[in-house]
């Protein structure tokens, strides 16, 4: 009779098991292989890729867009799906179809996947640009593993790398001289617009009794930029909708109130991405096996670049890098990184010349806007546009968007104050990059003399 | 003649009847379609649509404002350049936009001397169809091609200069293959398809 023991047994596994896959708990053991950094922090979201559990490619483009749709537009996509959908292409589709992300970009392949989570050869632009030697000879002989080289094209996003964006940025200087708006400049030119009644002392913090704690709490509200803007301690402990409820440790879901972009933008990023709504490890599940369960918050324990071991379990939030009453932007752009990122490229930031840049700046030595910290280059000020149409400038929550490929950092960030070639040349050396950008670069990118050799002998061909 | 014989015959002439009554009403009565409009018919009406749109934008809007009063240009990276659309941007970004909306037609922009070479033909019927609306003036092509497995009857319809700035604009481009085209010279084709 113990083989009726031994198939109730397998039977109840195997429940639990599908019991898993459908509703969640712990599903560590059902990944296939190892995801990519990009996604390894909610791998167990399973859900939040596969949204339902049968169904392929069709099922997982809509996940793929629902988080990656709106920076494929913003980076003006140079293959788009409605390049593909036309009948005409119909031949080129059956080879490779670029109308789905996951054609090139698979999961849990680890290993056939390359940089950027690419899971193709690198020749892949040759099934529909095979010919492009007879319409570009610069192009004769070069490997079709080398198009999507630093400096020369990228499949999505050619923002810095298109034709006429090489012409018109050609021969500038390697330090430009151009002023542009920094978001000093703009806070400045909004200040009489915000209306406060009355700039707010520490006498006016309104935290009931049982909950003041520590007077130098409210020594640190009163001197930041909360207290002047006259929001009160009830202001982020409490909601309007239960004015009674007092919120020992108020989370995204309060600062998002007031500093929507920023919210939005750091639970896109990889700061923030398990906080995104709709990362669940578990939902509800039948007979209360399985409960619903948000991803917990990031800690730099999990991470896959290195970090320093004193703040492995360090949940990563909003206050995080901005202390819970005092929010020094200032602190916020190195210290803070630097208290937990410990890989080379940081490491050799604080002797470069960036930083020297960012100390004079805070030492009021160099005029505002000049210095460049952690903060400049990878959550720098972004401009935007309010459903009104109105222009805003805020600062970039999502530090992965301005990264990898570091082309997205051309115009964003080291356009700011470099000249292209040279910005194309430190972005394509490996080498200077792990040293954050002390000494000059070892490679040059051809880019922009090929543009401006084509562009000469097209006019000289049409005389 | 005996009795089994007479209802035996009976029964068969029974049957063969509403047999054959139920047949005609079949064919008479039954599942009646309405009369559709021929494909080339809507290829038509959809051509002159997209042409008199793009017709307008090209006069009214990039002609007048780029050409006759210079106050602004036409650029194709008219977002970084706080530039107007292209023409056939405008062309294309309709066709992209139709294309999340149904899968009833498609169409394209398409040229025998093409600025960028992804927009030359490719399949047989783009090749005859441009080449016979650019020698035959006044004349459209219609075929019918199999593309990916799917039957398509495909119109093609000449897409002429109609204002001064499209000879000037293509003529000058640093991409473009031709530099001779005049006001009123075919430049290249409108391609509509429809499934079958």
């Amino acid at each position: 009779m113990l083989w009726v023991l031994w198939i109730t047994v397998s039977a109840a596994g195997g429940l639990y098991v599908l019991g898993s896959i459908v509703y969640g708990g712990n599903r560590s053991l059902l990944l296939i292989g190892k995801t990519t950094s990009g996604h390894h922090q909610i791998e167990l979201a399973c859900d939040a890729c596969h949204t339902t559990v049968f169904g392929g490619a069709e099922v997982l483009q809509d996940a793929c867009v629902n988080c990656h749709g709106v920076e494929l537009k913003a980076a003006n996509d140079a293959h788009p799906l409605s390049k593909f959908t036309d009948p005409r292409n119909a031949d080129r589709t059956a080879v490779l179809d670029a109308r789905h992300c996951v054609t090139c970009h698979q999961e849990h392949r680890p290993k056939i996947t390359r940089a950027m989570g690419v899971t193709l050869p690198h020749d892949y632009c040759f099934h529909c640009h095979a010919d492009i030697a007879e319409d570009r000879p610069s192009h004769k002989g070069l490997a079709f593993s080398t198009c999507a080289s630093a400096g020369c094209h990228n499949f999505h996003d050619n923002r810095a790398l298109y034709n006429d964006f090489l012409l018109q940025h050609a021969g500038e200087p390697d330090h430009l001289e151009r002023q542009r708006m920094t978001l000093a400049t703009f806070l400045r030119s909004r200040e009489d617009s915000i209306k406060v009644p009355r700039v707010l002392v520490a006498a006016d913090a309104d935290a009931p009794a049982a909950h003041r704690g520590d007077a130098k709490i409210a020594a640190d509200w009163a001197g930041d930029a909360h207290a002047r803007a006259g929001i009160n301690c009830s202001g982020c402990h409490t909601t309007k909708a239960e004015p009674e409820r007092w919120i020992a440790a108020p989370g995204i879901d309060v600062c998002k109130g007031c500093h929507s972009d920023e919210a939005r933008t750091f639970v896109e990023g990889k700061h923030g991405m398990r906080l995104r709504e709709g990362m669940m490890a578990s939902h509800d599940g039948p007979l209360g096996i399985f409960r619903a369960a948000k991803l917990p918050p990031m800690t730099p324990a999990q991470a896959r670049l290195p970090m320093k071991t004193d703040q492995a379990h360090t949940e990563l939030g909003c206050n995080t890098c901005h202390s819970a009453h005092r929010y020094d932007p200032k602190t916020a752009r190195v210290e803070r990184c630097t208290g937990c990122h410990d890989d080379t490229h940081t490491k050799a930031y604080l002797t470069s010349a960036h930083h020297g840049l960012f100390e004079k700046e805070a030492a009021g030595l160099a005029p505002k806007g000049t210095g460049v910290s952690c903060a400049t280059c990878h959550m720098p000020p972004i401009e935007t546009r309010r459903p009104d149409g109105r222009k805003a400038i805020f600062v970039t929550h999502n530090q992965n968007d301005n990264l990898r490929p570091n082309e997205k950092m051309v115009r964003s960030v080291c356009g700011t104050c470099h000249g292209l070639q040279f910005t194309l040349d430190a972005l394509a050396d490996r080498k200077l990059i792990d040293k954050n950008f002390t000494g000059l670069s070892g490679v040059h990118i051809e880019s922009i003399a090929w543009a401006q050799r084509r562009a000469r002998e097209r006019s000289k061909r049409r005389q | 003649m005996n009795r089994q014989t007479v209802k035996l015959a009976a029964a068969a002439l029974l049957v063969g009847g509403v047999t054959a009554a139920t047949a005609v009403h079949a064919q008479w009565f039954g599942s009646k379609e309405p009369k559709g409009i021929p494909m080339q018919q809507v290829a038509d009406m959809l051509h002159a649509v997209m042409d008199s749109d793009r017709a307008i934008y090209t006069t009214r809007v990039v002609n007048r404002l780029q050409n006759e009063d210079k106050v602004i240009k036409a650029d194709e990276h008219f977002m970084d350049k706080k530039a107007l659309p292209l023409p056939a941007q405008m062309f294309r970004f309709g066709a992209e936009r139709v294309a999340t909306k149904t899968k009833a037609f498609s169409y394209s922009l398409l040229s025998l001397w093409p600025v960028n070479k992804q927009n030359a033909p490719r399949t047989k019927i783009e090749k005859d169809g441009l080449k016979y609306v650019a020698d035959n003036k006044g004349k459209n092509y219609y075929g019918e091609e199999t593309l990916g497995g799917k039957k398509y009857f495909t119109a093609v319809y000449a897409d002429t200069a109609v204002a001064p700035v499209c000879v000037t604009c293509h003529n000058s481009h640093p991409e473009t293959p031709r530099t001779d085209f005049k006001l009123g010279d075919v430049m290249g084709g409108v391609v509509i398809r429809l499934p079958m």
